[in-house]
C-alpha cells in the first residue's frame, strides 16, 4: 500500500518500484527525458514541470515506473541538469539517492562547436573528455577543441 | 610506450618517457644502417591536402628502411572527388598496406581513420589541429643541437595564435622542465587556453611583445611565419612583419648567447634573414632533414620493427 503522504508531488503519482529524477533545472526537463529516450520505452513516465523547488525556484521532476535507471544512464544528464538527484524507489520508499555526476567521457550527447571537426563532416558519434565537471569543460576527442559554458551544444 | 599496432595521432597522447623513446630510436636510425628493416612492408600515403615536404619525407623514410610506398593521390584525382566518404576510403586503403600516413583538412580525421583502419595510422596533419611528426622532429632537433631538452629556455616568435606547430611543441615541452617565452604582436598572441594548460602542468612561461629584450634569455628560438591573411589592414601587416623579423643585427642587439639555436618549420618568407643561414645559430635546414630519421623511428615502432 502507498504510504500516507501529504506531499503534492507524491499524490500525483506514487510508484512502487522505479526511479524519480528530482531537482531538474526547470527548462531542462524535456531535454532530460529526451536524452534518456524515455519516449521509446514501455514504462509509464510522468514528467512534471514548474514544480515549486526549494532554493532555485521552479524545478522539473520525472518519475519512471518500473525501471531502475543505471548509473551510466543517469550520468548522461549531468551536463544539462547538474543539480539533479536520482532516487531509486522500492516498495514505495526511497532506497537510494544519488547526485548525478559527469562521467570521464561524454558520448553522443554533445555536438562539437568546431565546424571543421570530422564529427560535423561525417556521421561519427561524438566523444568528449571531461576536463572539469563543474562548471563543465569538455575536450573533443577528435578535433581537441575545448568547450565550456554556452559553447557546449547538445545534439 | 609506443608499441606495434599503435597509431600516432596527437602529441597529447605522449608523455615524456614515450617522447624520449621515439627520440632515441630516431638517433639510432640516423646512426645505423637499417635498409632491410621494412622489407615487405607497405606504407600508403593519403595526402588529401597539399604538402610536398612532409609527404616526401615520409616516403624517403620508408624507402630508406627498405619498405615500399603506395600513394593514394591528391584530392583532385582521388575517389573523394566522386563523393566517397573518408571512412570508406580508409577501409579500402587499409587492405592494401601495413601503415597509413594521412593528411586531411578536417580536424580529427586521423583519429577517426585510426579507429576504422585496423592498422597503424600516422597523422601527417589534420586541419588546424595536430601534426605530431613535426613536433617529434622539432624535439629531436632541440635534443640534438643542445644535447638535452630539460633545463632549456625556449622562445617562440611570430604567429602564436594560429600556429599549430607552436601549440603542439609548447604542449610537448610542458612534459619537460623547460621555460617557455612567447613573443608576438598582441593580435597574434598565444591562446589563453594553451597558457592555462601550461599553468596546470606547472610550466614557467612569459608572454611578451618585445623580441629584442627576450633574446638574451634563450637557448632555442622557434620562429614562425606571420601570414598576410591574418591582417585586415596591409599596412598593419607590414609594420608587424618588420618588428618581428629576425636577423644577425637583432641577435647582436639583443645580446644572444653563443649557444642560441634558431629553428623554423619552413618555408620562410622573409621573417628569417638569410644572413643567419651560415652562422652557427641556424639549425633550420638540419631541422628539416631530421624529419626523415624521426619518421623512420615512428614507422618502425608502430610496425614493431625497431
Ligand atoms: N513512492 C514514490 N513514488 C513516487 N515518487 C516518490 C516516491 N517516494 C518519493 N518520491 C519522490 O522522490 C523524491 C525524493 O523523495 P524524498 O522522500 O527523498 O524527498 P526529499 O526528502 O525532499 O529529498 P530531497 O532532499 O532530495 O529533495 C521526491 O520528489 C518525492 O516526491
Ligand atoms: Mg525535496
Ligand atoms: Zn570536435
Amino acid at each position: 500500500m502507498p504510504p500516507e503522504n501529504s506531499d503534492k508531488e507524491l499524490s500525483v503519482a506514487a510508484i512502487r518500484d522505479g526511479t524519480v529524477i528530482d531537482h531538474i533545472q526547470n527548462e531542462a526537463t524535456f531535454k532530460v527525458a529526451d536524452i534518456l529516450n524515455l519516449d521509446t520505452g514501455e514504462e509509464v513516465v510522468l514528467v512534471g514541470m514548474n514544480l515549486p523547488g526549494s532554493k532555485a525556484g521552479r524545478k522539473g521532476l520525472i518519475k519512471i515506473d518500473g525501471r531502475e535507471l543505471t548509473l551510466e544512464e543517469v550520468n548522461k544528464i549531468a551536463l544539462i541538469a547538474p543539480r539533479a538527484t536520482v532516487n531509486i524507489i522500492k516498495g514505495y520508499r526511497v532506497v537510494e539517492k544519488r547526485k548525478v555526476q559527469l562521467p570521464e567521457q561524454v558520448e553522443g550527447i554533445v555536438r562539437c562547436i568546431n565546424p571543421n571537426c570530422v564529427t560535423n563532416k561525417q556521421s561519427v558519434t561524438t566523444r568528449f573528455d571531461v576536463l572539469e565537471s563543474s562548471p563543465p569543460s569538455l575536450r573533443c576527442v577528435y578535433c581537441e577543441r575545448t568547450v565550456s559554458g554556452a559553447d557546449i551544444i547538445l545534439k | 610506450m609506443l608499441q606495434s599496432g599503435d597509431s600516432v595521432i596527437s602529441i597529447r597522447d605522449f608523455d615524456s618517457e614515450e617522447i624520449q623513446q621515439v627520440l632515441s630510436v630516431a638517433a639510432r636510425m640516423e646512426r645505423e644502417d637499417n635498409r632491410d628493416l621494412m622489407r615487405g612492408k607497405i606504407l600508403a600515403t593519403m595526402f588529401l591536402e597539399a604538402s610536398t615536404r612532409t609527404k616526401l619525407s615520409f616516403m624517403s623514410a620508408m624507402l630508406r628502411l627498405g619498405g615500399e610506398v603506395l600513394d593514394f593521390g591528391d584530392t583532385e584525382h582521388s575517389s573523394f572527388k566522386k563523393g566517397e566518404s573518408l571512412s570508406d576510403a580508409i577501409r579500402i586503403v587499409s587492405g592494401y598496406c601495413d601503415v597509413i600516413a594521412m593528411r586531411h583538412p578536417w580536424e580529427g580525421a586521423a583519429r577517426l581513420a585510426a579507429q576504422i583502419a585496423g592498422l597503424p595510422v600516422i597523422n601527417a596533419g589534420d586541419g588546424a589541429n595536430q601534426h605530431p611528426t613535426q613536433t617529434f622532429l622539432d624535439l629531436y632537433t632541440i635534443q640534438k643541437v643542445r644535447g638535452r631538452i630539460d633545463g632549456l629556455s625556449v622562445g617562440f616568435v611570430g604567429d602564436l595564435k594560429y600556429g599549430r606547430t607552436v601549440h603542439s611543441l609548447a604542449t610537448a615541452l610542458s612534459r619537460f622542465d623547460c621555460r617557455q617565452i612567447f613573443v608576438s604582436p598582441p593580435t597574434l598572441r598565444i591562446p589563453a587556453g594553451l597558457l592555462r594548460e601550461l599553468e596546470e602542468a606547472g610550466v614557467r612561461y612569459e608572454v611578451s611583445e618585445d623580441l629584442v629584450s627576450a633574446i638574451s634569455k634563450l637557448d632555442i628560438l622557434y620562429c614562425t611565419r606571420i601570414q598576410r591573411e591574418r591582417f585586415a589592414d596591409s599596412l598593419e601587416y607590414e609594420r608587424t612583419k618588420g618588428a618581428y623579423r629576425l636577423d644577425l643585427a637583432l641577435l647582436e642587439r639583443g645580446g644572444a648567447r653563443d649557444e642560441l639555436r634558431i629553428m623554423h618549420p619552413l618555408p620562410r618568407v622573409g621573417e628569417l634573414s638569410t644572413d643567419l643561414d651560415d652562422t652557427p645559430y641556424a639549425v633550420y635546414f638540419q631541422q628539416a632533414r631530421n624529419g626523415v630519421p624521426v619518421r623512420q623511428a615512428l614507422l618502425s615502432l608502430v610496425l614493431g620493427k625497431e
